[in-house]
């Protein structure tokens, strides 16, 4: 427990509950932003029956942001229910991770992201099933069992493109080098991460991404794609520092919440 | 082979409700191998939770009998009601007969 937070409130896996908090807007934000994005798929899919791949992929992150977006909303204890922070946040506090945002692009584009990402959850929620916060791990262990069909599904289709023609080896590796700048974020701890992981609510950062990359290797190398080198990272969307990209987003996304506030089905 | 779904290969679903059940078949989809005609089955067939196992095989696996045989097949059944168990009497008590 850092200086700074030890005079804030504590909830009950004994870190501050702002901390706790700020995790569950991360953790929901990545999971409704990517939602959202998959989504934008909807009809356009190149076969009716990967339309509905992509939104049950889509409805399962929706589930996953529902249930941290209303955890966080509780502790904040401002009065924010899910909805409120879903589609009453402006950009800048938004804590998504960049990769979720990026374009949907080409179909590679989509998938290499959702393959990368889904790794990524599948690493994280296996870690936060242990999380000191019980009602985190809880969360977690649900995912989990979406997120191990998420990767079957995502890391499929990686090696289909990346062993399959050409064309679609080259579209891969290309989505493959231009998202993997915005793969370092995911494992870069700030200071409330560290304080989390002090706590034993969140698992190391850092620690992950070896059996991220083990499992990324795993299918790159069926894939017959190879792993860009580690250059510059991305990182501020857990800060609220996002691409333009993600205004365009929110403001489709938030449209009917703020043009006729309250509105409901 | 090309990949675009227009090569895809069509694919009749089979799905076991229940543990105990049969596999009912469902519908059908396109895929591009059997694989992800499971995977396709498992998106488009049980979101509902309809299922707890899936069959996939290649419609053009399947050997069906000609329509237009129907009568000479079938009908010669018809006046063979001997063949229906209705003689036995069943206990009272026994279920799932």
């Amino acid at each position: 427990m850092t200086e700074a937070s030890s005079s804030a409130p504590l909830n009950s896996a004994g870190v501050a509950t702002d901390d706790l908090c700020e995790l569950l807007l991360r953790l929901g934000d990545s999971s409704l932003i990517l939602a959202q994005r998959l989504g934008e798929w909807i009809g356009h899919a190149p076969a009716v029956e990967e339309d509905l791949a992509l939104s049950n992929t889509a409805l399962d992150l929706v589930g996953q942001a529902r249930a941290f977006l209303t955890y966080a909303g509780e502790l904040e204890g401002r009065g924010r229910d899910e909805d409120a922070l879903a589609f009453l946040r402006d950009t800048r506090e938004y804590r998504n991770l960049l990769l979720a945002e990026q374009p949907n692009g080409d179909f590679s584009v989509t998938l290499v992201r959702q393959c990368l990402f889904d790794l990524f959850q599948r690493e994280l929620f296996a870690a936060l099933s242990q999380s000191a916060d019980q009602r985190l791990a809880q969360v977690a262990r649900k995912a989990l069992t979406e997120t191990t069909y998420h990767v079957q599904y995502s890391s499929g289709w990686v090696v289909r493109l990346g062993d399959g023609t050409d064309e679609s080896h080259r579209r891969a590796q290309q989505a493959l080098d231009d998202l993997w700048r915005f793969t370092g974020e995911m494992f870069t701890p700030d200071a409330v991460d560290a304080r989390l992981t002090e706590g034993g609510v969140l698992p190391s950062l850092p620690s992950l991404r070896l059996g991220w990359l083990a499992a990324l290797d795993a299918v790159l190398r069926d894939a017959m794609l190879t792993r860009p080198t580690d250059g510059f990272f991305h990182t501020g969307g857990k800060q609220g520092h996002h691409g333009e990209g993600l205004g365009r987003l929110l403001a489709e996304m938030q449209f009917l919440q703020r043009a006729y506030p309250g509105a409901s089905w | 082979m090309s990949t675009t779904p227009h090569d895809w290969a069509l694919y009749e679903v089979f799905v076991r409700a229940r543990a105990g059940l049969d596999h009912k078949h469902v519908g059908s989809l396109h895929a591009a191998d059997p694989q992800m005609a499971l995977q396709h089955a498992r998106d488009t067939y049980t979101r509902r939770q309809e299922g707890v196992s899936i069959w996939v095989v290649r419609s053009d696996q399947i050997s069906a009998s000609d329509p237009s045989d129907a009568d000479a097949l079938f009908s010669p059944a018809d006046d063979k009601v001997y063949r229906h168990p209705t003689f036995y009497t069943i206990p009272e008590g026994v279920e799932g007969l």
